[in-house]
């Protein structure tokens, strides 16, 4: 068959049901076979290829299978860039398949050619370029082996358009684990020994959970642990949903927009359980100032991450689903009341300078926080929420109520805005009967607006709630806070956003007033099919607690 | 800051030696020397490279090469964990010959290997410190050219790489 059929039969065979792209020159013929194949693969068109890609981020993100994207070369290629390092610091499973001019018209600079592979090397966690038709299959099968095992990751296969037309075998055999990557770790005993004996001798112990426990599904056993062990335990951004924020030991989230006492508190345990986090200088603050009173005991699967940051007195290296129920039954049955209330005597004062400022606020502007409020009273319990990157995502992160896991979307370590529009879409898509709520600023939403004609033609029943404040409002923050109110081009006009969505054929309100928020948001909830819902929000708010660049985790401020 | 010296075991694989430099270039770390050969089993490579940096340094550097999924193993040892050499080339215009070449190449058991008409190249083998002093005392020479590789080295801890490959 040819090279193309037996690159749409590849993903098939790996189990691929919906995919995102955008067809061009180079990638037509494996759009021409994927007509054939409609009735077994599903391709959604984007509007532009950041679309697709972000939507297949979005898609894998909740579903926890391999994103798939199609793009064509050149253009299309590099439009995938900021999606493929995006995916590779969030460990999100992708395969990215771009085409490229013939194999004898490489390095030629012929039309729509890009060094494709050049560009993408430090973006992610391999990439091939194929030439053949018979080297298709095994590089796609090796493509999603990589992008999913150990630490997931994006992958980009470049296929030239001769090895497209071109007739080859197929025969397709998953990829196993091959000599160069070994992604199987098996815990090391001693080491669980060790971890044990620090927490079963400390005072006050605190665990840290990341992404890592949801993409090692592990939620169980981290709340097993929990249970047993009595120990309070805070949330990184991508880690929220890995545990219920009703669990009795949740203690908040970390970081510089974070919660108070988790922040403060990490200075003043003895033994700190990082567990499947990479302490990101956004979590950790001044390095030189983190935790030093601590032991620090490092379960992660990436054996780069260890003591890449902050020093692992234990490292326990191997899938955290394993060290963590082993680590379960070597602890001891404990409850660490006295050090609990101190996280909630200081959560009290978290809620009397800033909660009740932004929940209950007595000046007439709307906040973000009271409209996060209000989606909690009318969310499903296993709703999405897809956030946007800046003020709107911290405050949205700090109060949704997150009760399950993989119901977080939002770029943690990139931080792209743009993002979140099409990576809803893709959540979306991948389960039309689930709640999927996109919360994104004026300043992000305009970077990758055009998607809404993807959801008017996929009917993606998404809610999106765009929260204008009219400016770069994070941006705006910091130039309030650090460089002297100078707001340095951050302030935006702004189109009218109810007449765009309504042009895309998308049911729009705006809301400028408290009184008619509550309402608004359940019309929207229920609503069967996209919505647009735009709130009008206090335009020079800030986003606290916030611990300033530079600043000890110990620094953190509540105004 | 301290001399390593880091191994690299991969296979043979196109892009492989680009991914490992970006690596280096990302955190703005000079490589100061670097070689690459086919190892003594087929298809898999071994690549050599020098740099001075400080050992937690050079630990987070082997963790991320080795995480580059076609290499199959790294390691890095100080100068005393290896038995290396380096070649050096210096090229001398035949116009500035004289009797006191003679006893400058018996005392650095250098060789002339090559002798053109307009020109003559000697060889040293040894240690950089070696090749670079006899550099010096060829300048007075009006040395034409110079040239040295990167360091060509075995580690002496008595572990083969046959362990890793299979």
């Amino acid at each position: 068959m040819r090279g193309a059929d037996i690159v749409v039969r590849s993903l098939i065979a790996e189990q691929a049901e919906l995919i995102f792209g955008y067809p061009g020159g180079a990638i037509m013929p494996v759009y021409d076979a994927l007509y054939d194949y409609q009735d077994q693969i599903k391709h959604v068109l984007t509007r532009h290829e950041q679309g697709a890609i972000h939507a297949a981020q979005g898609y894998a993100r909740v579903s926890g299978k391999v994103g798939v994207c199609l793009a064509t070369s050149g253009p299309g290629a590099t439009n995938l860039i900021t999606g493929l390092a995006d995916a590779q610091i969030d460990s999100t499973p992708l395969v990215c398949i771009t085409g490229q001019v013939a194999a004898h018209l490489l390095g030629t600079d012929a039309f729509q050619e890009t060094d494709v592979m050049g560009i993408s090397m430090p973006a992610t966690k391999w990439n091939i370029q194929v030439r053949h038709a018979k080297d298709i299959a095994p590089a796609i099968a090796k493509g999603f082996f990589i992008a999913r095992a150990g630490r997931p990751g994006a992958v980009l296969i470049d296929i030239t358009k001769n090895a497209q037309v071109e007739l080859g075998e197929f025969n397709y055999s998953p990829c196993q684990e091959f000599r160069s990557y070994k992604i199987h770790h098996p815990i090391v005993q001693s080491a669980i020994q060790e971890a044990a004996a620090l927490i079963n001798g400390a005072s006050r112990p605190y665990l840290l959970f990341g992404q890592g426990v949801v993409l090692g599904k592990a939620e169980a056993e981290l709340k097993s642990f929990l249970d047993k062990s009595g120990i309070p335990a805070a949330s990184t951004l991508l880690g929220s949903g890995a545990l219920t924020e009703e669990h009795p030991n949740y203690v908040g989230k970390l970081g510089m927009h974070g919660n108070y006492a988790p922040n403060l508190l990490t200075n003043q345990c003895d033994v700190l359980i990082a567990v499947g986090m990479r302490f990101d200088d956004r979590v950790t603050g001044d390095l030189s100032r983190y935790a030093k009173q601590a032991k620090v005991i490092h379960l992660e699967l990436d054996p780069a991450e260890i003591n890449k940051n902050v020093k692992a007195d234990v490292a326990v290296l191997g899938d955290c689903k394993e060290s963590l129920a082993k680590l379960t039954e070597a602890v001891s049955a404990k409850k660490h009341e006295e050090w609990m209330a101190k996280f909630r005597t200081l959560e009290q004062q978290e809620k009397e300078a800033v909660v009740q400022h932004d929940l209950t606020p007595t000046k007439v502007g709307l906040t973000m926080g009271e409209v996060i409020h209000q989606i909690n009273q009318y969310k499903a319990d296993d709703a999405v929420l897809v956030t946007d990157v800046g003020q709107h995502q911290m405050i949205a992160w700090r109060y949704f109520n997150y009760k399950k896991t993989r119901t977080q979307v939002t770029s943690g370590g990139l931080g792209t805005m743009g993002f979140a529009l099409p990576a809803a879409l893709g959540a979306q898509l991948h389960d039309y009967s689930r709640q999927v709520i996109c919360v994104v600023g004026d300043g992000g939403i305009q970077m990758t607006i055009q998607e809404l004609g993807t959801i008017m033609q996929t009917k993606a029943p998404v809610k999106i709630v765009l929260l204008n404040n009219n400016y770069l409002g994070m941006v705006r923050q910091w130039q309030q806070m650090f460089f002297d109110k100078r707001y340095s081009f951050t302030e935006l006009d702004n189109p009218d956003f109810i007449k765009l969505a309504e042009a895309y054929g998308i049911k729009a309100q705006k809301v400028k007033e408290r009184s008619s928020l509550q309402e608004a948001i359940e019309d929207m909830l229920i609503h069967d099919g996209p919505y647009f819902l735009e709130v009008v929000v206090e335009k020079e708010d800030n986003v606290f607690p916030m611990i300033a660049t530079g600043c000890s985790v110990e620094e953190v401020r509540l105004h | 800051m301290k001399r390593y010296t880091i191994f690299v075991i991969t296979e043979n694989f196109i892009g492989i030696l680009n991914r490992i430099t970006i690596i280096f270039t990302r955190r703005g770390i000079n490589i100061d020397a670097l070689t690459a050969s086919e190892s003594r089993i087929p298809g898999v490579h071994r690549i050599t490279i020098e740099v001075t940096v400080t050992e937690e340094t050079v630990i987070q550097l082997v963790n991320q090469i080795e995480k580059i999924i076609d290499v199959i193993k790294a390691f890095h040892h100080e100068d005393s964990g290896v038995v290396y050499q380096e070649l050096a080339l210096y090229k001398i215009p035949v116009s500035r010959l004289d009797g006191g070449l003679e006893k400058i190449i018996r005392d650095h058991h250098a060789k002339i290997i090559a002798a053109e008409p307009d020109f003559v190249v000697l060889e040293l083998t040894g240690h950089k410190e070696k090749t670079r002093e006899l550099l010096e005392i060829l300048k007075d020479y009006g040395i034409l050219e110079f040239a040295r590789s990167g360091r060509v080295a075995v580690a002496k801890r008595m572990l083969t790489i046959d362990s890793f490959v299979n």
